[in-house]
């Protein structure tokens, strides 16, 4: 069996600090993209609660094309369709260069893409949760609509969003292992650049395994104690 | 231009060649899935705490590691055995479709089980007890009590289960098997257009708004109960159930 230790040590004989480095590009991916998938999540909400006819459709459209089709095929449509789509933008405004987007910023628009329409529906959900009641209650206290946005509304959607957003940001995490078709050297690229100069695919692609296992499981630990934190001043049978 | 296959004029007859492959992996891994999952559920749920154990490190472990990563240990590193290299199951594993077939079935297995044991849980157990006291022993009393319920309980979340796997099979053009994915994606590298693309997702929308479709029907089928008897053809005594 392989030496464990040589083939996963640090510095130039080994292949140790390459996989950290991986995880540290995973989890920067999946921290903006899950940072991007959230506002775009709450201007999905925005758009399916609203009141104008027809706007509500123009969401359903999204959440229903992005949660239907392959994630990868997302992220290809991006990664070869979103420089030419950028070009065209820039033409209007009279450039004419060549655009052409990199792994990175492919891999943080698709993530922000896909993880906003599932955070739209988390966001939607927790909007409707909060009681219709409290909403008169603040109008009858005199409260303009920005008041009543930002001191009954927003705080308990928040509270109420927490659980789905913490799957949202699972899923998110997981999703960055298919940005390295794309040639982003976050942890499965790096795991199968290693394996294959090396012939010793167990080694890393377990060590990618064990990698995605600790940022799943702290990640957990994080989200379980912000739900603590935010629902401190809540009371439970 | 030069593919591995005859190649069509038309671009979605060109993706429809990976279509058997998507419908007959989903199909395949969440046929099989669906069974090992209700085994997995039962194991969870059994009173012997190591089991309950080995049970929860799978779901686990499954759950917690992206799918691609299992695709790839699969595909690569079960090769790297001798003893898997020698065993009968070298013939099946060499091949990229049965690893896709493995890894898809094994991930779809531990989120099933979980949707099962909802389900399971989710029956009142005045229904067992109420089973125990028609005299009805554990199998009869979950082939005709607990499990039935239990389905029609985890039906919305199979279905979401469903959807999950079309989706999924795409991961399986990493390990060269030539899905729509695949044959997409070789199409708009080679002819710099992303039309295939968007047909290949149109494909994948159709499928996964068949199968929720479908789910829904059966999640009507399955739930006469619940549903406003017709008018007109309600039974006399039916009403006077009712009535109490």
């Amino acid at each position: 069996m392989a030496d464990w230790m040589s083939l996963l040590a640090w510095g130039d004989s080994g292949w140790g600090d390459e996989m950290i480095r991986g995880a540290g590009w995973t989890l920067l991916v999946a921290v903006i993209a899950f940072a991007l998938g959230i506002v775009v999540g709450i201007a999905g909400a925005a758009v399916k609660l609203s009141q104008v006819p027809f706007v509500p459709l123009l969401g359903d459209v999204y959440t229903t094309l992005v949660r239907g089709v392959p994630d990868l095929i997302t992220i290809y449509i991006i990664f070869f369709g979103g420089g030419q789509a950028a070009m065209a933008v820039a033409r209007l405004f009279g450039h004419t260069g060549y655009i052409e987007f990199d792994a990175l910023t492919t891999g943080v628009l698709a993530l922000g893409f896909i993880s906003g329409a599932y955070a739209t529906e988390v966001i939607r959900g927790a909007v409707m949760a909060v009681p219709k009641g409290q909403i008169e209650a603040a109008k009858a206290c005199g409260m303009n609509r920005r008041t009543m946005f930002r001191r009954i509304l927003v705080p308990q959607v928040a509270r109420y969003a927490l659980p789905g957003l913490g799957n949202v940001w699972q899923l998110t995490l997981k999703d960055t292992s298919l940005i390295s078709v794309v040639g982003l050297t976050e942890i499965m690229r790096q795991a199968f650049v290693a394996s294959g100069s090396t012939k010793q695919p167990i080694v890393f692609f377990v060590s990618a395994a064990v990698l995605y296992l600790a940022l799943t499981s702290l990640s957990n630990k994080v989200f379980d104690r912000v739900e603590i934190v935010a629902n401190r001043g809540v009371r439970r049978a | 231009m030069t593919t591995l296959f005859d190649h069509p004029d038309n671009t979605w007859e060109l993706i429809a060649n990976g279509l058997p492959w998507t419908l007959s992996l989903a199909g395949g891994s969440l046929a099989l899935g669906f069974f090992l999952a209700i085994g997995l559920a039962l194991v969870r749920l059994s009173p012997f705490r190591p089991l309950q154990w080995v049970a929860y490190a799978y779901v686990y472990l499954f759950r917690s590691t992206p799918l691609l990563v299992q695709i790839f240990l699969i595909y690569y590193g079960l090769g790297q055995f001798e003893a898997v290299q020698k065993s009968f199951m070298w013939p099946f594993l060499r091949e990229a479709h049965w690893c896709a077939v493995l890894a898809l079935t094994l991930n779809t297995t531990a989120y099933t089980s979980e949707i099962i044991r909802g389900g399971l849980l989710a029956v009142p157990w005045g229904q067992v007890e109420a089973a125990k006291a028609c005299g009805m022993g554990m199998g009869l009393r979950f082939r005709r009590v607990v499990f039935p319920q239990a389905i029609r309980q985890a039906l919305p979340a199979y279905g979401n289960e469903i959807v999950l796997m079309v989706k999924s099979t795409s991961l399986v053009s990493t390990i060269t098997i030539l899905d729509m994915t695949l044959i997409a994606r070789k199409e708009t590298s080679a002819t710099f257009s992303i039309e295939p693309l968007f047909i290949a997702a149109v494909f994948y929308l159709v499928i996964n708004f068949l199968a929720t479709r479908a789910v829904m029907w059966l999640e009507y089928r399955m739930s006469p109960d619940l549903r406003e008897a017709r008018t007109g053809k309600t039974l006399p005594d039916q009403d006077v159930v009712r009535a109490h």
